[in-house]
């Protein structure tokens, strides 16, 4: 276990320096205070920064522990501000046991939701949770996935929307609920709304794929759904 | 007439079973073909969209083969479904199992499938079968966008150039006997429809005539005739020559390497 951790450990050092460098160069923004710390696009290489290894967490805690797990896909948001985070709650367990099968009086239950039926990083997503948790120290979990209600673009908060924008994808417009009215799609660079649909599906199944006719720009479109 | 082989499935959960299957089946099987185009497709952007639509049946597959596991409560998972089964234990409509052919017949096909699986989805999303509806509800929103991007390219193509008129034209007319069996309900889909838990066909299949006449209309495409004969029998495990072929490729792994996992 030891050995598997430190190998790990190396791994993402060394990756650390190739995506801080990409990130970078690709992403000027400034560094996002809120969604702590993001200095690397993937989540081990922003180490551990909350801990939990000697005291019980709180929900908030647990919130802000989730915050900083970046989407795969997309990694300049979370999975928190995504909205596949649907709930975290203290149970106490009768069987008395964690994730890890360990004796204990109560457990975290986290519900994640996938974003699409056949998003190949659902796995992978709760994966680096489960990562997160364990890095952070906490014990007492249990991640389940629950399919209804459906995911939305509904639920992608304020600030996850305006994370995509600097990231070079459109944010989500308009109301799920009213698939059929226009939506008002804005390029991510210059903020034109005279654009072409390229095609209907992007570099994934979330995104549709477009140009702008002002800045000529080809952009992804977070399609709202 | 519709082969009866309903006459084995008499109990409740058997029938339910047995239509899980059929909804799962079906997008799996469109989704392997698809998948057939990666490295083909004409366009960067297209063959993106198809795998990315390949990704979402499969992705939806696995909902309904898991919930038939369940179902069955006999061992199985999706997975084995998916991969031990053989032809004729493959409950999936026979026009998903059509060759690809050209960029017009993959698109005829899909869209002819995506009215179809859109308007059956709607329905769902109103079974008295809470996991049904749950995932038909999520589905729902994804095969929206299959649709709408199906209906352009036949109004693209069909209202095109020469060439690609008479080409869309004559994938329409090569899929259309394909069609009909997709609102045939034999004695499983009566029974779980009486018991609001599947979609009744009959009430789809006028919607979807609607939106097919009115989309080839407005892609000059000849309407094919209505009433011409159907081909049928993927619901109940009878299928084309196409089905093995692919399940032979899909199968090999778990064939060769039974429980392999990498």
């Amino acid at each position: 276990m030891r050995q598997a951790s430190t190998q790990q450990q190396l791994t993402a050092d060394s990756a650390a320096k190739t995506s801080q460098q990409i990130a970078a160069e690709l992403f000027p923004i400034e560094a996002n205070t809120e969604c702590k710390p993001s200095t690397g696009l993937i989540s081990t290489d922003r180490g551990r920064t909350i801990d939990f290894h000697n005291h019980l967490p709180t929900e908030e805690a647990l919130w802000n522990l989730l915050d900083s797990v970046p989407d795969p896909e997309v990694p300049a948001v979370s999975v928190v501000d995504l909205g596949i985070v649907r709930s975290i709650e203290y149970t106490q367990s009768e069987a008395g046991q964690d994730d890890t099968g360990q004796e204990a009086p109560g457990y975290w239950q986290i519900s994640i939701t996938p974003t699409y039926s056949g998003c190949p990083a659902t796995e992978l997503i709760e994966n680096e949770i489960r990562g997160a948790l364990q890095r952070s120290g906490v014990k007492n979990y249990a991640i389940q996935q629950q399919l209804s209600p459906s995911w939305t673009t509904d639920w992608i908060t304020d600030k996850g929307r305006e994370q995509l924008r600097k990231f070079g994808i459109a944010p989500p417009a308009g109301d799920s609920r009213k698939p059929g009215i226009a939506a008002d799609i804005e390029c991510p660079r210059c903020g034109s709304n005279h654009h072409k649909k390229i095609s209907e599906f992007g570099s994934t199944a979330c995104k549709a794929l477009y140009q702008c006719e002002d800045c000529q720009e080809p952009f992804d479109y977070f399609k709202c759904i | 007439m519709t082969i009866n082989m309903d006459t084995q499935s008499n109990s409740q959960s058997e029938a339910l079973y047995d239509y899980l299957l059929r909804l799962g089946d079906s997008p799996l099987i469109l989704g392997q073909r698809l998948c057939e185009w990666c490295g083909h497709a004409p366009a960067l952007e297209e063959e993106i969209a198809i795998m990315n639509i390949g990704l979402d049946l499969i992705g939806q597959c696995r909902n309904w083969l898991e919930l038939a596991a369940k179902t069955a409560d006999n061992g199985q998972d999706a997975d084995k479904l998916a991969f031990t089964r053989d032809a004729h234990q493959y409950r999936n409509l026979l026009i998903v199992e059509q060759p690809n052919g050209n960029f017009a017949d993959t698109m005829a096909r899909q869209y002819f499938y995506d009215a179809w699986h859109l308007f059956t989805l709607e329905a769902l999303c109103n079974s008295n079968n809470r996991d049904i509806a749950e995932i038909a509800a999520k589905a729902v929103k994804e095969v929206r966008y299959h649709l709408r991007r199906s209906r352009e390219w036949i109004i693209r193509l069909g209202d095109g150039t020469e060439l690609s008129q008479q080409r869309m034209q004559q994938a329409i007319d090569d899929i259309w006997m394909y069609t009909g069996e997709m609102f045939e309900m034999d004695d499983i889909e009566k029974t779980l429809v009486q018991e609001g838990c599947a979609a009744d066909q009959q009430q789809i299949k006028q919607r979807w005539l609607d939106e097919v006449a009115e989309t080839l209309a407005t892609a000059t495409i000849n309407h094919p005739d209505p009433d011409a004969y159907m081909q049928q029998g993927g619901k109940q495990g009878v299928h084309t020559e196409g089905l093995g072929f692919i399940l032979a490729e899909m199968q090999f792994l778990q064939r060769a390497y039974p429980n392999a996992t990498w």
